[in-house]
């Protein structure tokens, strides 16, 4: 199995783990994730403005290559993800975006949401299968308590993103259990860590990820795995001294596997 | 109903339609940020429709929204509130001299483990 695979900015440089285990574990699960050549930033926050067109280039620029490679494009970061399958959404629905992007980058073909955008996870589930992962684990995680960290970015808006149930998910619980690890289901799961504020507003990261921790710890959780480098950071500051340990999902999923 | 043109714009770049709303709030009542903001999700909708916007451009509120979408996912009439606080904050933005975020003060906020997701997100938020 073979898939374009768009790295993102973060990935590139603090989130090196995501990245690195990422493709050596794809690779010993027997896909292939070949980085799109000149890939851009896709600047970390879908532009929601619908008169926003500038800030939406760099996203199609990458799914017109997936296109034209005749590939889907794999995401591993949250965010790349949310933000490459929201504008696909409007190449593939909204005439205004449509054809003021293709007006602008001028493809040979206009580009209309051909591409089909899968998140690591997504391939993981769907076509890897998490039974196959699980028969492959060498080194289970057995008796881990970990609880999965959705956020916002994989699951909203659950209309154009498609990923799992917004409220209730489960695909990193099974992912968790096909490592061998125990999922442990609290509500914050799927709230907000506080995200680009802590630019401008350490109290809103410190409460937001704070309320994820607690909730978390309170319901029995040692580890969180996530999927997103600035839940990470956000997290990663409040979890300091709780004795609750953040890793990616990339991560967890080398370590069962053994390439480490 | 002061300044219409304005609010014609806010209702172009939101592409989303206040009328819509059944003022239930929903929305404000999930919010993540709720207790930090002047005006809630549910006020920027009204607002907007009512063409009361003078008060949101000034408030510290348009950059307390985190875009979590959660008041898009739980709206049960599909208002999508954050559309309408992202539409007045890049009315106010796109201005002249009223850029949030400067290049200038990035390097005072950097720490050893800042992903460069925050910096970009940053930027594309509060900055034009
Ligand atoms: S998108 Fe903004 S306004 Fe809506 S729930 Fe999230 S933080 Fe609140
Ligand atoms: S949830 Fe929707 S309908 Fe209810 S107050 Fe908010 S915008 Fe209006």
């Amino acid at each position: 199995m073979e898939f374009l695979y768009y790295p993102g900015c973060t990935l590139k440089n603090k989130a090196k783990d995501l990245d690195l285990y990422a493709r050596r574990t794809a690779e010993a699960l027997g896909v292939t994730l070949t980085e799109l050549p000149e890939w851009q930033c896709c600047g970390g926050v879908y532009p929601l403005g619908r008169d926003e067109i500038a800030t939406k280039l760099s996203s199609v620029r990458n799914l017109i290559a997936a296109r034209d490679a005749g590939r889907d494009l794999v995401t591993v970061c949250a965010a790349c993800h949310n933000v490459v399958k929201q504008v696909n959404h409007d190449m593939a629905t909204d005439d205004y975006i449509r054809t003021r992007v293709n007006n602008y980058l001028q493809p040979e073909t206009p580009y209309e949401g051909e591409t089909q955008v899968l998140h690591l996870l997504e391939v993981l589930r769907d076509k890897v299968g998490f039974d196959a992962i699980r028969e492959k684990v060498v080194k289970p995680l057995t008796g881990r308590k970990i609880g999965a960290y959705y956020g916002c970015l994989l699951l909203r808006p659950s209309k154009v993103l498609a990923f799992d149930d917004p409220e209730n998910p489960t695909i990193i619980e099974d992912f968790l259990r096909a490592l061998g690890a125990e999922p442990v289901i609290y509500a914050q799961r799927n709230e907000c860590c506080g995200a680009y504020a802590a630019i401008e507003n350490e109290n809103v990261p410190k409460k937001r990820a704070g309320a994820v921790l607690s909730n978390a710890k309170a319901n029995g959780a040692e580890e969180l795995v996530t999927a997103c480098p600035l839940c990470m950071y956000n997290l990663k500051k409040q979890a300091d001294g709780t004795g609750v340990k953040v890793t990616y999902f990339t991560e967890l999923l080398a370590e069962a596997l053994d390439i480490r | 109903m002061e300044n219409n043109n304005l609010r014609e714009q806010i209702l172009f770049t939101a592409n989303a339609d206040p009328k819509k709303c059944m003022k239930c709030g929903k929305c404000s009542g999930a919010c993540p940020n709720y207790d930090e903001m002047e005006y809630h999700p549910h006020q920027f909708v009204s607002m907007v429709q009512n063409g009361d916007i003078e008060p949101l451009l000034k408030s510290e509120s348009l950059y307390l929204c985190l875009t979590c979408m959660v008041c898009v996912e739980r709206c049960p009439r599909n208002v999508q509130p954050a559309r309408f606080i992202e539409a007045v904050r890049l009315a106010k933005i796109r201005q002249q001299g009223e850029n949030r975020l400067t290049p200038q003060q990035i390097p005072a906020k950097i720490e050893e483990d800042t992903p460069q997701q925050l910096l970009v997100s940053a930027f594309r938020k509060y900055t034009k």
